[in-house]
């Protein structure tokens, strides 16, 4: 009898304890750090993707409406991925979506968008990524919600439905 | 190319594992000697293995984009040291350094094991290999280093600035040859429980193995702790992270492994702990990798967090666990030992105080560890354990162990009693009278302060004596020992003394205090290769007039877009000064932090000897045999 009890006993709390990590592997940590909250949009002037056309950022953020910037790529993998949301947020009414098409070439991109449909009201090139250093970005894709000249959410990463959900909860 | 190759050779390797397991079924069965093919197929896989690992290599020195961790983790203006170091700072490189180190030291095992019986050399081939193939499988499967990104990026997303380090580069590599070496002590002990071969022959042979992932886990936290002394800008050494636990508690396993097989070695006695303890510290180290790679803590070390990874090294790691469990449940049968017997005042009852001492702290770090993670899974709250929670569970249990470690060594086996009564008493009091004045004159909590650094005093006196006593007798330990001494004995000092002021100071400014005057003289700008560095010029003046210039540094990485402060330290026997600057957004002045931490180098050279004491007996043996 006692020989059969410690190793229950031992599988039993090991079980135990295999549930409570699988358990919290589930848990989310992913972890953002929060000191770009509520901060000015920076200001600098840029080419438009379509004409060329210089275009400063006071002219791009002028109203006081809602605006969600993208940073994207052709050649980066989980733009495809996140691609889907975007369209998804450009059909809602009181947001508009402006592209920073980061590191790119012209043509490569314009497949990419032929490809997957566009969702941008405006795109502006950043072909030596310098604009996206100005945001503070520190990858692609990364986006930013901006109401008033601020940014009020930053999301590093694709976009996913969490945080879809989160967006429009925020817009409305 | 290098990628193709790379991955073409990686699923080889994992066919060579099902052949050495098929060759080594039909020799257990056969014959009676051991098949030397065996080492061969061994060798053939850890040269797959490197192919593949220099296959990586040569994608990160040629910045090849279209391999997906090269895109994620390097950058075309990187300096090549990076570059390569690059490899192994990320998760899938250092999952295939895993690999390499397993496979290179079951390899050096069989060619070091001829002398064993062929049952046990076999049987510890097959359990590296079970390890082999799930790590094999695991990489393959969730993080295969070879993917491939079409269309080709131009650019890759660039190193993490504060891994551009030279610590930090070989920080990897020697900690990894820790943890994975404890693989090999895993494997044999589980071989020689299943063969009934736990014998003092078998102690002489595996004590070398942990002697080896010893020494090098030691290097490999020393080196952690020293980068992050210098790089974080925090002016610690010992921040009581996760990731920092996760690498402790199998030193601390380890640690009291080898002074089991001491005893195993002199008395064939503790066997039931060696087996357990040979366990967990490979389950700890797997466990170690199971906690930093799922992203279930937050730390330092984040890597990408995919909960996939997480589930197959949670299910990996417990299979090994009930694997574990059932050799020693099934086949574990203890010698008729005699444990319980031993005398009180002999070494052997030492060691089985240190043994527990050591549980202790190790269950400290543990329960520390993964407290939270239970915490958040069963209520749902969040909680983080700091440094507070484990200076409080260890200091106090720190006194009565360094007692014990002074006091221990001197008995003989078997049975003894104290010699030098009045040498020990003496020291006693010398010791209590020092450290009384020391902690008096500044002033700082006497009772505690005084009790800790008089037993730390006593085990720096006592082994200190032995030098001159034994000489080169038992100087491995004696080294080691030593060094333990001094590095509580640094701790202590450092804490006491350290001091510290943070100001905000323009180029210009001054900043006085009752001991030192610092004067901020200038910035300079410089542009380095993938990087533009501020520097700053800091004059500080002690009352005894001495003058010490610092230039604190920070660099503004172009990719990715991140700056890191780089501390100046100056180095003394006595003390550092270390300084730091950082950027104040939007203002013209910057954040000064100085500090002044005695005795900092006496923390690295501690466990320096520590180290060399490990190694001393790792050669020791040579002529004693």
């Amino acid at each position: 009898m006692k020989t059969k009890l410690i190793p229950s006993a031992l599988i039993i709390i090991f079980c135990i304890i295999f549930l409570i990590f699988y358990k919290g592997l589930q848990n989310s940590n992913i972890y953002i750090p929060k000191n770009n909250i509520e901060i000015d949009v920076p200001t600098f002037n840029a080419t438009l993707f379509d004409t060329d056309k210089e275009i400063l950022s006071e002219e791009i953020f002028k109203n006081n409406k809602f605006y969600f910037m993208n940073i994207w790529s052709s050649w980066c993998i989980p733009c495809r991925e996140e691609h889907q949301f975007l369209m998804n947020l450009g059909s809602q009414e009181n947001i508009e979506i402006i592209g920073l098409n980061y590191k790119d070439k012209n043509q490569n991109a314009k497949k990419f968008l032929k490809e997957f449909n566009n969702p941008f009201k405006l795109i502006i090139s950043d072909i030596d990524g310098t604009i996206a250093i100005e945001w503070g970005a520190i990858g692609v894709p990364e986006s930013f919600l901006i109401y008033n000249k601020k940014i009020i959410k930053k999301i590093v990463g694709p976009l996913d439905e969490n945080s879809l959900l989160e967006i429009k909860k925020i817009i409305q | 190319m290098a990628s193709l190759i790379g991955f073409y050779s990686l699923v080889f390797g994992l066919f060579f594992s099902f052949l050495i397991i098929l060759f080594s079924i039909k020799n257990l069965r056969n014959t009676n000697v051991f098949n030397n093919n065996l080492i061969s197929l061994t060798f053939l896989q850890f040269l797959f293995v490197i192919i593949s690992f220099f296959g990586l290599v040569i994608s990160f020195i040629n910045s090849d984009f279209s391999n997906a961790t090269v895109f994620n983790h390097s950058h075309t203006t990187i300096p090549l040291f990076y570059k390569i170091s690059g490899t192994w700072g990320n998760h899938e490189g250092s999952l295939l350094l895993w690999l390499v180190v397993l496979t290179l030291f079951i390899f050096l095992f069989l060619l070091k094991s001829k002398n064993q019986t062929k049952q046990y050399r076999i049987l510890t081939l097959l359990f590296q290999q079970i390890i082999i193939i799930g790590f094999f499988i695991f990489i393959i499967k969730t993080s295969n280093p070879f993917d491939y990104i079409f269309p080709v990026p131009n650019e890759g997303l660039g190193l993490n600035p504060i891994l551009q380090d030279p610590a930090l580069a070989i920080h990897p590599p020697i900690l990894y040859l820790g943890y994975v070496g404890s693989s090999i002590i895993f494997s044999s002990t589980l071989a020689a429980t299943s063969t009934n071969y736990i014998s003092k022959e078998w102690a002489k042979h595996i004590k070398q193995w942990i002697l080896i992932s010893w020494i090098f886990l030691t290097l490999g936290i020393l080196l952690g702790s020293i980068w992050a002394y210098y790089e974080l800008g925090w002016g610690g050494f010992w921040f009581w992270d996760p990731v920092e636990n996760v690498s402790l508690m199998p030193w601390l396993a380890l640690t009291t492994l080898f002074h089991c097989i001491l005893v195993l070695e002199k008395r064939l006695a503790l066997t039931s702990w060696i087996v357990i303890l040979s366990i967990s510290t490979f389950t700890l180290s797997m466990s170690g990798t199971f906690l930093v790679r799922s992203g279930i803590l937050n730390s330092v070390h984040t890597f990408a967090n995919d909960p996939d990874r997480g589930l197959f090294i949670l299910i990996f790691l417990f299979c090994l666990i009930f694997l574990s469990l059932f050799v020693f449940l099934f086949f574990f049968k203890a010698k008729n030992e005699n444990t319980y017997n031993f005398f009180w005042l002999s070494k052997e009852t030492s060691i089985l105080i240190n043994n527990w001492f050591m549980m202790y702290f190790l269950t400290v770090v543990l329960v520390g560890t993964v407290y939270p993670i239970f915490l958040e899974v069963i209520t749902s709250e969040k909680i983080s354990v700091g440094p507070p929670f484990y200076n409080k569970l260890i200091i106090p249990f720190l006194v009565p162990f360094l007692f014990a470690m002074a006091i221990g060594p001197k008995l003989k086996w078997i049975k003894s009693d104290l010699k030098n009564k009045f040498n020990l008493l003496f020291f006693l009091i010398i010791s209590f009278f020092i450290s009384a004045l020391i902690v008096k004159k500044f002033n700082v909590n006497f009772l505690v302060n005084t009790i800790l650094m008089t037993s730390v005093f006593y085990l720096f006196f006592s082994t200190l004596r032995d030098f001159f006593i034994s000489k080169l007798k038992n100087l491995a330990q004696n080294v080691a020992h030593f060094g333990f001494s001094l590095l509580i004995l640094s701790i202590l000092l450092n804490n006491i003394f350290s001091s510290e002021i943070i100001a905000n100071l323009k180029v210009g400014d001054t900043y006085e205090t009752e001991k030192f005057k610092i004067s901020f003289e200038n910035i300079k700008q410089k542009k380095e290769q993938n990087f533009e560095v501020i520097i700053g010029k800091f004059n500080i003046e002690f009352l005894n007039g001495d003058v010490e210039t610092l230039r604190p540094e920070l660099r503004i990485y172009n990719q990715p877009n991140i700056v890191t402060s780089e501390a100046d330290i100056k180095t003394n026997l006595l003390k550092d000064s270390f300084i730091t600057m950082n950027l104040v957004q939007n203002q013209n002045y910057f954040n000064i932090r100085y500090q002044i931490k005695p005795f900092m180098i006496w923390i690295w050279l501690s466990v320096l000897l520590i180290s060399f004491g490990g190694l001393k007996s790792l050669f020791k043996k040579k002529y004693e045999n």
